[in-house]
């Protein structure tokens, strides 16, 4: 075992860790963080996303060890200061863009990511930067309406197909 | 996933020192090692990972050719290539998704060899050179078939030098399921002639269609290629499409190449 430590939402954090701990699984059981969620652990579907010093990574893929000392940012950080909903997580509610949930982490994290990049994607560039993001529930569409309500653009435009 | 010793050098020297241990392979972005070791088709007893030397990082001009660090990210060069070297860029910001890009890297890339592994095509398209801790391999020399490059145990891809090419495009037919190139080809015009490389169709992996290289360097225009056709000997065939599918699709590709390149 070795001691790892990295900043989670803002505090920093330690804990033992073997070499072959993912960090999915040391923001999980070390940290109890299960907000990130595993869906395949091999690489795939995307809901594990979280953001290792600002850019998104898939957890399962990536060694606890290998980011000592990064800023990791998960679902449970994207909440506002009060408990409430931050604004992606709020469109996603309006706008029903998830059924079941568990993809909704990795999609909301993804959903950063772009907007960070890219302020106001169009439908397209939404729908191609979340390709890594497997959903089985909402055939996509609400999601993408969601994630371009967050950007604050006028979502009445991207009609239902 | 079996337990191993994880090591983490800030230089070459000490990566190459670490992986010359029983049982060390080096470990860059983990994208294609970690669902490797998941499945246990490898099982190291020493990961020394590569990302935290500075120096094997970035994207620069060197005279004249543009040089990738081994580790460079897939989305640092799509983001920071896009001037120098635009169809490289294209390729590297098509490779997955956007979170495999935040940890893949080129050096991880080559060094694997995947038959439908997009670098490997830009790499001999490009007529790059690779260079290791311990020399320079020429991109005609690094690629040895499925899985099988000239590296050495324990052989470390510092970087990669890329000759700047008037014009070239990489067009990929994604295998949607998988994200990599159901098949893909790199074309580069370069004053001494045309280079092209097909990734994804050969079951030996990347390699150069030099009768569409010598059309190509006589006229650079679609037509010129319209009339060969490449053997569906050799070629993958898979659920996603059989040798012959593969074969016309490089071909068709190819022509798409020509016509886009920039
Ligand atoms: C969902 C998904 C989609 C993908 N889509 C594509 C795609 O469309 N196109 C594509 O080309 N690839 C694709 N990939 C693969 C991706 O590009 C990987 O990043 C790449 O193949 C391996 O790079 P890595 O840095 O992650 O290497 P790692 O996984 O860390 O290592 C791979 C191998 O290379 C060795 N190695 C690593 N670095 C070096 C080095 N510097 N010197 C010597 N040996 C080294 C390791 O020991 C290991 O054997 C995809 C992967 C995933 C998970
Ligand atoms: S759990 Fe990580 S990509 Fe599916
Ligand atoms: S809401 Fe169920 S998988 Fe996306």
């Amino acid at each position: 075992m070795t001691n790892v430590t990295m900043t989670v939402n803002g505090k920093a954090v330690s804990g033992d860790v073997e070499g072959r701990t993912l960090l999915s699984s040391f923001l999980r059981e070390g940290l109890g963080l299960t907000g990130t969620h595993v869906g395949c652990d091999t690489s795939q579907c995307g809901a594990c996303v979280v953001h290792v010093d600002g850019k998104p990574v898939k957890s399962c893929t990536v060694f606890a060890l290998d980011v000592a000392g990064a800023a990791v940012k998960t679902i449970e950080g994207m909440a506002n200061a009060d408990g409430s909903l931050g604004v992606i997580q709020q469109a996603f509610q309006d706008h029903h863009g998830l059924q079941c949930g568990f993809c909704t982490p990795g999609m909301v994290m993804s959903a950063a990511a772009l907007l960070a990049d890219n302020p106001k994607p169009t439908e397209s560039e939404v729908r191609h930067y979340l390709e890594g993001n497997i959903c089985r529930c909402t055939g996509y569409h609400n999601i993408v309406k969601a994630v371009l309500a967050a950007s604050g653009q006028d979502v009445a435009a991207v009609a239902a197909e | 996933m079996h337990n191993f010793d994880f090591v983490k050098p800030s230089s070459v020297a000490d990566a190459v020192r670490a992986l010359s241990a029983e049982g060390a392979q080096a470990l860059s972005g983990g994208q294609t090692l970690l669902p490797t070791m998941k499945q246990r088709l490898a099982a190291p007893a020493v990961l020394v990972s590569l990302t935290g030397i500075a120096d094997t990082k970035g994207v620069s001009l060197s005279g004249g050719a543009l040089s990738v660090g081994g580790a460079t990210t897939h989305a640092v060069v799509a983001q920071e290539a896009r001037k120098h070297y635009p169809a490289l860029a294209d390729l590297a910001g098509g490779i997955g998704d956007p979170a495999v890009r935040s940890r893949g890297t080129i050096g991880g890339s080559l060094a694997n060899n995947d038959p439908s592994a997009c670098y490997p095509a830009a790499v001999l398209a490009s007529g790059a050179t690779v260079i290791t801790d311990r020399r320079r391999i020429a991109a005609d020399d690094f690629f040895q078939g499925m899985f099988a490059t000239a590296l050495h145990d324990g052989e470390i891809i510092t970087g990669v030098l890329f000759p700047i090419p008037e014009k070239a495009a990489y067009v990929k037919f994604n295998q949607p399921a998988s994200r990599f190139a159901l098949t893909g080809v790199f074309v580069a015009k370069y004053g001494s002639g045309v280079r092209v490389a097909v990734t994804g169709a050969s079951a030996n992996g990347v390699f150069r269609w030099t009768e569409a290289e010598r059309a190509l360097s006589a006229s650079f225009t679609p037509a010129a290629i319209a009339g060969l056709s490449l053997p569906s000997e050799g070629m993958i065939a898979d659920l996603h499409g059989s040798a012959a599918y593969r074969a016309n699709l490089a071909r068709v590709l190819t022509g798409r190449g020509v016509a886009s390149a920039h």
